[in-house]
């Protein structure tokens, strides 16, 4: 990129814009100038295999250049991308995807249906990190060059939403660069899909550097010309670690548009009448972990059994956090607090189950009286420090909270590396985590986080020390039940149980922010993935110019 | 001689083996690398089986040996973050931490010993005392409020400079440079002040103090008598007597610049091994901290060792010993 760093003068700009569009009006073409987009958030991707790392970063920048079948927009619906149309045939394990026609590759091969063949068996691969989502596949199969059938082992409705973020490759490329599988753990060498792409997206690779500088331009193939505003033709990925940096970079006019914005500039952001900021909730639920166990406590004073294991204790915590006090002291607003580990657009969801209560340190104290505790008792709350918004100013205000009632909280936080660990190996009673939902469905928050943990290939974060047979057995049910309102009415029983049980305390829905210059419009996705194809210019900036 | 430096050099392998045992040891407690390997959304089967793959389920001793033996051989394993071999990573971004340290160094060095003999020679003068209480400040502020503060003045408010990276890069022979272009200097312009602050100040602090000394003493006085043009005195004679133990500092603050470069690089995302070695903390890249920890210690320890080797051609009583 040549562009300078000097940033343009918005006036300068705006009479730039206005003589162009003046000319392609006498000239009669309908071309528009070039658009860059300059786009800064946190983390860089950390490969460009599509199937190496289930995480946020990399799917953004990857959805860009490669597409899976499906898509999820801003507004929470499927939009068919490389499939056009997609039905459960008469044999309810069987779903029959209709694929698009006149699909190419970066490199100029035509799409068919033996790419998507070898690219969901890519990453169903031990080495896949996309295998979880994949589980239930048994076969796949070619019906004929665009039409594809997936089987799965029992019932599984909602097959199309796991295929959301499984990018299909081109399988003759793949096989000529020896990259059938994504890499080993244990690998010596660098395998060629590491840092070369061949998608059939929107956007070619035309330069990267690793945690500087990723060039994308416009596909000139595209199959959706015509379809997409794609008004962008040019994105130029600039990662930038430190938040004050970012949000410079910003105000500096340096970059266009930014995600992961620190909360407490959101509203110098905001009084700029240069940028536009837009916000929505994310797909992610901030909670508090109990350890409910028998056994005694590892971070407690009471050595002799677990306070948590009583419901009345945790019933206590539930009442002694203000979790409207949090939205508005710690989160500046920035939070919607809720009641169930679900944001609103998750099926399952019930207003019932949101609903935030009072706090009550009154009633709570008296609980824990009742409990024995009329004390309270001493206790550590893990927590982390580089994961969500405000992570451990979140922790601090709990323990304030919870020092109302006599329960002395101590605060440990450190980054998600070790909070993971901990959690995953059962080293915490009383924790602060966050979780999101990939599938749009509460059977992925039960599997997770209230199922046994390590029974039936399931429960793998959850730390509570909860197991209920009864529950795991309708936990299990929900992954082939294909009546839907079995199935509807088996999460609400799960949901009931879960919120009567309070194993989880939670807090609230994070709210996510983007920043950009005025030019541009782009809506919050709740998975914050962007899909720059999809955005046009605002129409503001277009009323100014013509 | 030779036994000396032989020595030396047995002293300095002991160092970098006592560096890798504890950077190792370390590891045990930064997390678990299953997290950046798998996700959060891993199962447990999933996490194990690479734990067992990658040796994480042996005892420290055996994961250490074999560590060893692997560097041993020049294999410094696959970054588990990239997924490309940590020896090719490093070297992409040692450039550019090389180029932002030297030129860093460069500034701290000239700008130092020019104030340092300007405020020794005007010691009362108004400029002076402004730079010595400038250079409080240098001496007292962290580097991330320095560069957040130069960002917000010369990039938000004035506009003249990029706030970030590196600008646009030349390659002279499979080395990335930022000096053949304009972008690349100006963007070189803000991080080097940032970096080079806190050095320039103590350089110049250090300037002032023995300068001061030096003209003090008999023979100035003597070459003043004589008559000789006061430039000639304060460049010719005082300085010269004061350069030794500026040397001195200079030569073991250089590896000390490419260290305390994490902090300038991860406040300007100057694509070096300081922010490449922050990412991997954060994601419990094993593999690349190791490698860094290694680095900076083998950079230290040669420098020791050429100021070691210098002091020998220096002073001949130590040849003697």
């Amino acid at each position: 990129m040549a562009t300078t760093f000097l940033s343009r003068r918005p006036a300068a700009f705006r009479a730039l814009t206005f003589v162009s569009v003046l000319a392609a009006t006498l000239l009669g073409t309908s071309a528009a100038e070039a658009e860059t987009l300059r786009w800064a958030r946190s983390t860089d991707a950390s490969t460009l295999d599509p199937h190496a790392l289930n995480n946020g970063p990399n799917h953004n920048l990857l959805h860009q250049v490669y597409e899976p079948l499906i898509i999820r927009t801003a507004d929470g619906k499927l939009l068919p991308t490389l499939a056009t149309s997609w039905a459960l045939t008469s044999d309810p394990t069987v779903w029959e995807f209709k694929l698009r026609k006149g699909v190419k590759f970066h490199d100029g091969s035509l799409f068919t249906a033996d790419d998507v063949l070898f690219s969901l068996q890519r990453a169903r691969a031990p080495t896949s990190d996309m295998r979880s989502l994949l589980v239930s596949i048994s076969d796949v199969t070619k019906v004929d060059p665009f039409t594809v059938r997936i089987k799965t082992s029992g019932p599984n409705p909602l097959l199309p939403d796991n295929l959301i973020n499984i990018q299909i490759l081109n399988a003759a490329w793949a096989k000529t660069h020896g990259v059938d599988q994504p890499q080993n753990a244990s690998a010596k060498e660098e395998t060629y899909a590491t840092r070369n792409v061949n998608g059939t997206g929107p956007y070619t690779l035309v330069s990267r550097e690793q945690d500087s500088r990723t060039v994308l331009k416009l596909f000139p193939g595209y199959w959706g010309r015509g379809q997409f505003p794609l008004e962008i033709d040019e994105l130029v990925y600039l990662p930038i670690k430190s938040p004050a940096t970012r949000v410079a970079a910003l105000l500096s006019g340096e970059v266009d548009f930014v995600q992961d914005l620190p909360i407490q500039d959101i509203a110098r952001l905001r009084a700029d009448p240069k940028l536009r900021v837009n916000q929505a909730a994310e797909n992610r639920t901030i909670f508090l972990g109990l350890n409910v166990g028998a056994a005694p406590l590892t971070y407690s004073d009471v050595k002799d059994k677990n306070p948590l294991a009583d419901r009345r204790v945790r019933q206590a915590f539930q009442l002694a956090i203000d979790r409207n006090a949090i939205q508005n002291a710690v989160m500046r607003g920035l939070s919607v607090p809720t009641n169930i580990i679900a944001p609103p657009f998750v099926h399952g969801y019930d207003k019932a189950f949101g609903a935030v209560g009072k706090s009550d340190a009154v009633q709570a104290k008296k609980l824990l009286a009742e409990a024995g505790y009329p004390n309270g008792f001493g206790i550590t709350l893990h927590c982390t420090n580089d994961r969500y918004l405000n992570d451990e100013a979140i922790c601090q205000a709990v323990s304030g909270f919870l020092g109302r009632i006599g329960v002395k909280t101590t605060v440990v936080a450190r980054p998600l590396a070790i909070q993971t660990a901990a959690i995953n190996n059962q080293d915490t009673d009383f924790y602060l985590y966050g979780w999101g939902v990939p599938t749009y469905d509460s059977a992925y928050i039960f599997d997770y986080l209230v199922h046994t943990r390590g029974k039936n290939a399931r429960g793998a974060t959850n730390a509570t020390r909860y197991s209920n047979t009864e529950v795991d057995r309708q936990i299990v049910s929900l992954a082939s039940e294909g009546d839907t309102k079995k199935r509807d009415a088996t999460i609400k029983s799960i949901w009931t149980t879960v919120q009567k049980e309070l194993i989880y305390l939670p807090l609230h829905d994070q709210i996510q922010t983007y920043a950009m210059v005025r030019k541009f419009d782009i809506p919050v996705n709740p998975s914050n993935t962007p899909y720059f194809k999809l955005f046009k210019l605002a129409s503001g900036a277009a009323a100014t110019s013509q | 001689m030779l036994l000396l430096l032989l020595r030396r050099l047995g002293q300095s392998i002991l160092v970098l083996l006592a560096v890798s045992f504890v950077s190792f040891l370390v590891f045990r407690h930064i997390g678990d690398p299953t997290v950046s390997l798998l996700g959060e959304d891993a199962s447990l089967a999933d996490r194990q089986a690479v734990i067992a793959e990658l040796g994480f389920d042996q005892p420290v001793p055996v994961q250490y040996m074999r560590y060893l033996g692997n560097v041993l051989h020049g294999e410094f394993g696959i970054s588990y973050r990239l997924k490309r071999p940590v020896v090719e990573v490093i070297a992409e971004r040692l450039p550019a931490t090389l180029e932002l340290a030297l030129a860093a160094a460069l500034l701290a060095v000239a700008g130092g010993v020019a104030l340092g003999v300007y405020t020794a020679i005007r010691r009362d003068s108004l400029v002076s005392r402004v730079l010595m209480t400038v250079s409080l400040i240098g001496v007292s502020l962290p580097t991330f409020l320095i560069g957040i503060g130069l960002i917000y003045l010369f990039s938000v408010e004035l506009r003249w400079l990029p706030s970030f990276g590196r600008g646009d890069t030349v390659a002279l022979g499979g080395w990335p440079t930022g000096l053949l272009t304009a972008s690349g200097w100006a963007s070189l312009v803000l991080p080097v002040c940032t970096l080079a602050l806190f050095k320039l100040t103590l350089i110049m602090r250090l300037v002032r103090t023995e300068m001061l000394e030096a003209l003090r003493t008999d023979y100035v006085r003597f070459a003043r008598a004589r008559g000789l043009p006061e430039r000639r005195i304060h460049c010719r004679h005082a300085l010269r007597n004061t350069l030794i133990p500026v040397v001195t500092i200079t030569g073991l603050q250089i590896g000390s610049l490419v260290a305390f470069a994490i902090v300038t690089e991860t406040v300007f995302q100057w694509p070096g091994v300081g922010l490449l070695f922050i990412s991997s903390i954060q994601a419990v890249d094993v593999p690349v901290i190791a490698a860094y920890l290694l680095l900076i210690a083998a950079l230290y320890v040669l420098i020791n060792f050429a100021v070691d080797g210098v002091y020998l051609l220096v002073d001949p009583r130590l040849r003697r010993t």
